[in-house]
């Protein structure tokens, strides 16, 4: 049994237009799953609902969200707190407010093990060291007592990440990671992601519009438009031969990198009537 | 890997504590001694009157009298010495008046703001109603119905002036609540209040110190006002209000009853606008 399982979850603006149309999809533990699609599609309004963080703007309408057999939806605030807290992280997108600027870094990571889970200082003390040591971060003691604005935007993403592991989470949802980085400095935090993942087991959810980053770090994925999963393959397919026409342009409008002289290919605008077309049916079908 | 390692040049700024710091600091340190001690230092009884010695000139012009440095007022009263009593109700009206408003403001501007939804609604109408009303007609008439007095002041400003923190803080704490960092903490399962008081509150600080700083100055002034119009304490004690109302009446025989009351004002309130700005950069660790 798969460790998330979202079935037919509906969310839209409180009396608004629908954000999310019946998503579902599934990650396996130990899996990554790429949830990829254009700005607006609401692949990070995924990530937030399982974790409880939908703004208050927007409602949930239906649907579950399954985190090991355990509709989180069904459950009283509280509980679901609890669980989400014991079992899941988030990797958030923009590392530069993902860190609070009046708190030390140690604290950071150390206050949640201590007041929520229960653990001794000096043990998440020396889980916070091993953990910065783990991605890389050189003196982990002077980066510990440092403030957030004290480092680089690289290094307090590698900060979030050691904290997202902080807990040994069984799942972790990545908001696009690396957006906000150097493109130098992507490439290293997506490695020291997949190096992470690989070791803890941990599942992950991995919110991106760059399907570069999905070939490298994902095994499956999931690709939405407007609100609705328009396809749902292993990656390997999904390159070799995307099924949806979707997929098919989207693909074809990444970027090459060895032929400048190419030029940008946009999605074309009968693919885009095409799905939306399959929206709209859906919306007409009365299934909100 | 050359992102890793560095603590960059961004820990080494270390900003002077400032001039006006250090001024405005000496000022109210200065003013507050004068006030605590007032019985032991000022030179003379400051109700103590001598129609003998009525509108003496300060000390360095012809005709002034040894001992009563800024001169005397036209019952012969030191004005030295009811500046220096008079510090006593400016202070004590700045600190207790000051604390209640910022106290009550900043509460409900925080759980506005950080809350939102119904909280917010229901504090968010309140202050645009309690706005609508003119403030020096509001406060003259609160004193009507409560009585000339101290606590009467104290609660007519505190009336008053709360919308001030509760605006500006909640506008903070709702650009705060935005943040990545607080999206973690509730992902690890902080809960409302909890996030609210850890991750809100520290960042919102520094401007609740500035917001303070300038209501203590404000408060300053609204004692005055008040006393300038004799709705303060009763006569007999001095204000600085009450000085400068007093001086207005003989401005071209003994200007110095007017004006040695009036810089004092001046240079108290100017002082407790610059102190919040001086803290604010010394301390806001964003700015830091």
């Amino acid at each position: 049994m798969s460790f998330l399982s979202i079935r037919n979850l509906s969310v839209r603006l409180k009396k608004g237009p629908p954000l999310l149309r019946r998503v579902s999809l599934d990650v396996q533990a130990g899996e990554v799953r790429g949830l990829v699609g254009e700005s607006g599609a609401g692949k990070s309004m995924i990530g937030k609902a399982v974790l409880g963080i939908l703004p208050p703007s927007v409602e949930i309408t239906g649907g579950e969200i399954l985190l090991d057999g355990t509709d989180l939806l069904r459950l009283p605030p509280k509980d679901r707190r609890r669980r989400i807290g014991a079992s899941c992280a988030l990797i958030p997108q923009d590392p530069l407010t993902a860190l609070n600027p009046s708190h030390r870094i140690g604290p950071q990571i150390t206050d949640r093990l201590v007041d929520i889970l229960g653990w001794s200082r000096s043990t998440a003390e020396s889980r916070a060291r091993d953990l910065l040591a783990e991605v890389q971060i050189p003196e982990p003691d002077r980066v510990l007592r440092a403030y957030p604005h004290e480092l680089s935007g690289g290094m307090r993403q590698r900060i979030l990440i050691a904290s997202a592991f902080a807990a040994e989470p069984r799942l972790i949802v990545a908001d696009e990671p690396t957006t906000a980085l150097d493109v130098t400095v992507q490439k290293q935090i997506l490695k020291l992601i997949a190096g992470m993942q690989a070791r803890h087991g941990t599942a992950l959810l991995f919110v991106t519009h760059d399907l570069g980053v999905v070939s490298k770090v994902c095994q499956n994925l999931s690709v939405l438009y407007s609100g609705m999963v328009v396809e749902d393959s292993a990656v390997t397919d999904f390159f070799a031969a995307p099924r949806h026409p979707y997929s098919r342009a989207l693909l074809a409008a990444t970027p090459k990198y060895t032929d400048p002289a190419a030029g940008l290919t946009p999605v074309p605008d009968e693919v885009i009537a095409a799905v939306r077309a399959e929206v709209a049916a859906f919306d007409a079908g009365g299934i909100a | 890997m050359p992102d890793a390692g560095q603590i960059d040049g961004r820990s080494l700024i270390r900003r002077r504590a400032g001039l006006r710091l250090w001024l405005s600091a000496g000022w109210l340190t200065l003013l507050a001694t004068a006030a605590l001690l007032a019985p032991w230092i000022a030179p003379k009884d400051p109700l103590a009157q001598d129609l003998f010695l009525g509108r003496l000139p300060p000390f360095w012009m012809a005709g002034a009298e040894p001992g009563y440095w800024l001169g005397t007022d036209s019952l012969g009263r030191d004005v030295l010495s009811r500046i220096i009593h008079g510090a006593r109700v400016a202070l004590m009206v700045a600190l207790i008046a000051g604390t209640i408003t910022c106290v009550i403001g900043a509460t409900l501007g925080l759980l506005a703001g950080f809350l939102r939804g119904w909280v917010d609604m229901i504090i968010s109408r309140l202050i645009d109603i309690w706005m609508a009303f003119p403030p020096v007609l509001f406060s003259i008439l609160l004193i009507a119905v409560l009585g000339p007095g101290l606590t009467s002041i104290i609660i007519a400003i505190v009336v008053i002036d709360w919308t001030r923190f509760a605006r500006v803080v909640r506008a903070e704490a709702m650009a705060q609540g935005a943040m990545d960092y607080v999206a973690s903490a509730r992902v690890a399962g902080r809960g409302r209040i909890g996030t609210m008081i850890r991750e809100i509150l520290p960042n919102v600080l520094p401007t609740i110190v500035v917001l303070l700083t300038l209501e203590m100055g404000i408060a300053v002034i609204v004692e005055a006002i008040l006393s300038f119009v004799n709705l303060s304490i009763s006569t007999d004690d001095p204000t600085w209000g009450g000085m400068i109302a007093e001086g207005r009446t003989s401005i071209h025989q003994a200007w110095w009853v007017l004006v040695f009351p009036l810089i004092t004002l001046f240079l108290t309130v100017l002082s407790f606008s610059q102190l919040g700005e001086g803290l604010k950069d010394r301390f806001d660790p964003v700015l830091r």
